[in-house]
């Protein structure tokens, strides 16, 4: 089945302005990147700021012309279609309402570009802002309205028109962080229900891990990982993806050897552990490695009290020394050293009172299992 | 309590301050204005003299003998304004989406520059290119164009030129302004929702940058009504203005009052433009 949205090799380079007068200086914001987006898909794109998400956007809108490579909506080539013959619509960062018109004549707006008449544009507009429950707000201006209502104008606007793609700029960014998770759930429901591909930008992880089918995590102008969120949280390709995505310790060892989906990584103290390898095994070679552990997924016990630990799983264990000890509600947070690495060891509160008298300044025994740790490319 | 108090002390500052403003345009604005309102309906009873009993003769020759110079003077300011617009909108589009922030000094200052000459001598320049041994018949006589010198001097066209090289820059700085503040995330919506060029600009720049647009008008359809050096330089018989009668009133003939009368009118000419303009404003930023 051809993809709803492709892109190929697609580059975008500005030319930095005012920083340097020598000719041809030139910044690449997006740098090749492959993408492909089923229909009906809804597709986050995440990363800092600067990391090309909404100038790949911009790209598929029509609004930025790539330097290089190929746009495809639906197995047509869009790149050199402008904007109004593209079948996408938008929904933006601050929503750009047109303040000079009211909600109704915003959202028919569209409609009567296309040469759809006015009695019908109305109904249709109608029925749109029927679906975002703000037919009573028909007659009122934008600046009449709440973030959030205007933010249900913006998604009618760009919905009225029936595009293949619906593309979302950072859509709850101006929003407090209650009505944020109201309308993520909001536009969860809509995009099931209207079935269209959603394409979004963000930089909240948490935002794009609750949405998105899938996630394309970018960084500099390239797309690090395309994945599920489970597939980004539990087996990151690189240290940006690891540490962009949650909180994660970082072990430097070397990778001593490679088996079926585990590898064997020595520390510098001589112990050794398993960890996963990366989806992509062959993208790693013995020698030195990075492996990233999650806090949550490390257990920890006082020396004596090994005996309680679990069975079931082969298991990999580690001795250090405690440090730093937080209890911050919900978990307590262990800071343990081992091997010259800072780790943190985050554990449940799910008693009242701790399970283990632990002390500043001993040695802990701290355990998981291989499935937790991923080697990560260089 | 303290709070009401507060307030009066605040209202009663605020009035300490405007007081030397309020004194100034009394005495040197409403009096006089007052004086040129009562004497427009008195009689003349010699040359700068004015007597009772009241009359409405001099509304009379206003409306009257005068009326086809009023008329002139409506039209030609009218004109004036619209190719100012026409001239001034894109012009002032032009030089607010330049990128280089130099570029767009550099453009704006070019705009006001020829502000650094006196407007009258810059009228006479207009008189040297313009007439029959001009500058322009002469280039065109040279080049064989024209067998006999175009009459360009001395007609309402010349009054149009003149009056719309001087005031074309209250145009531009108003239309920039709206023009600069605007943000361009609408144009990308419109044509997001499938507006081209043309319709986006109709349909979402113009609205949005109209107060600059009605500003503009008005900062030079007034001086334009109330003109006189550009259509005595220019005009001539044929392109004479209200302004120019005006002064010639309280000049040579020193008809107080009939000068006093075509005052008042313009005054409500200018004052139905302004009217036009707040009406305009008002109903675009309400419902």
């Amino acid at each position: 089945m051809t993809p709803d949205v492709e892109l190929r090799q697609v580059v975008k380079e500005f030319s930095a302005a005012g920083k340097s007068k020598r000719a041809g200086y030139q910044v690449r914001a997006v740098d090749n990147v492959n993408l492909q987006i089923a229909q009906g898909e809804f597709f986050a794109m995440l990363g800092p700021s600067g990391c090309g998400k909404t100038t790949t956007l911009r790209m598929i809108a029509g609004f930025e012309t790539p330097t290089s490579g190929e746009i495809y909506i639906r197995g047509k080539a869009v790149h050199d279609i402008p904007p109004f013959h593209r079948p996408v619509n938008t929904v933006f960062q601050d929503y750009a309402l047109f303040p000079h018109m009211t909600v109704i004549q915003n959202v028919m707006f569209g409609l009567r570009m296309e040469g759809v008449p006015r009695q019908e544009a109305q109904r249709r507009a109608e029925e749109a802002l029927d679906m975002v429950k703000l037919s009573h707000a028909a007659a009122r201006r934008p600046n009449q309205l709440s973030g959030g209502q205007q933010q249900r104008v913006a998604l009618a606007r760009a919905l009225v028109k029936r595009p293949s793609v619906l593309l979302l700029d950072e859509p709850l960014g101006a929003l407090d962080l209650k009505l944020r998770k109201e309308m993520q759930a909001e536009l969860k429901t809509m995009q099931q229900r209207v079935g269209i591909t959603f394409i979004f930008v963000t930089h909240d992880q948490e935002e794009a891990m609750s949405m998105a089918n899938r996630i394309a995590v970018m960084h500099e102008g390239h797309v690090l990982q395309v994945g599920t969120a489970r597939d980004i949280y539990e087996r990151p390709v690189n240290r940006f993806v690891a540490d962009f995505i949650g909180e994660t310790n970082f072990f430097v060892g070397n990778l001593v050897e490679k088996r079926d989906k585990v590898g064997v990584v020595k520390l510098a103290d001589g112990a050794t552990f398993e960890a996963s390898l990366p989806l992509d095994a062959s993208s790693v070679s013995e020698g030195k490695v990075t492996v990233a552990l999650r806090p949550e997924r490390i257990g920890i016990f006082p020396p004596g009290e090994e005996d309680d630990m679990p069975r079931e799983v082969p298991l990999n264990v580690l001795e250090g020394v405690l440090y730093e000890m937080d209890y911050i509600g919900t978990d307590t947070r262990y800071t343990v050293e081992i091997a010259g690495t800072t780790l943190v060891v985050r554990e449940q509160n799910v008693d009242y009172e701790d399970n283990y008298d632990f002390r500043l300044g001993q040695t802990v025994k701290i355990f998981f299992p291989a499935v937790s740790a991923t080697i990560l490319q260089e | 309590m303290l709070e009401a108090q507060a307030r009066r002390r605040q209202q009663r500052s605020g009035l300490l301050l405007a007081l030397p403003a309020i004194i100034w345009l009394g005495l040197f604005f409403l009096l006089p204005l007052g004086i040129v309102g009562v004497f427009s309906f008195l009689t003349r009873e010699a040359a700068g003299i004015v007597s009772l009993p009241f009359t409405l003769e001099h509304y009379e020759r206003t409306f009257g003998v005068f009326s086809v110079v009023l008329w002139r003077s409506v039209w030609i300011s009218v004109v004036s304004t619209v190719i100012c617009l026409l001239i001034g909108y894109p012009l002032a589009f032009f030089i607010a989406t330049r990128q280089n922030n130099w570029v767009r000094q550099l453009c704006l200052f070019m705009v006001v520059l020829p502000f650094w000459t006196n407007f009258l001598v810059r009228t006479y320049a207009w008189r040297i290119l313009l007439g029959d041994q001009g500058t322009i018949n002469a280039i065109l006589q040279g080049l064989g164009l024209i067998d006999a010198p175009l009459t360009l001097l001395n007609t309402p066209f010349a009054v149009i030129l003149g009056l719309v090289y001087g005031f074309l820059p209250f145009m531009v700085l108003p239309i920039y302004a709206s023009v600069d503040r605007f943000d361009f995330k609408y144009v990308d919506a419109a044509h997001d929702l499938g507006a081209n060029d043309i319709k986006a600009f109709f349909r979402v720049v113009l609205p949005m940058t109209l107060p600059g647009v009605f500003a503009g008008s008005a900062l030079v359809f007034i001086p334009c009504v109330g003109a006189f050096v550009t259509p005595d330089l220019l005009g001539g018989t044929q392109g004479l203005m209200i302004g120019n009668l005006i002064s010639r009133q309280f000049g040579q003939s020193l008809n107080l009052p009939l000068g006093s009368a075509l005052s008042v009118t313009m005054m409500l000419i200018v004052m139905v433009a302004l009217l036009a303009y707040v009406r305009l404003g008002n109903r675009r930023l309400g419902g």
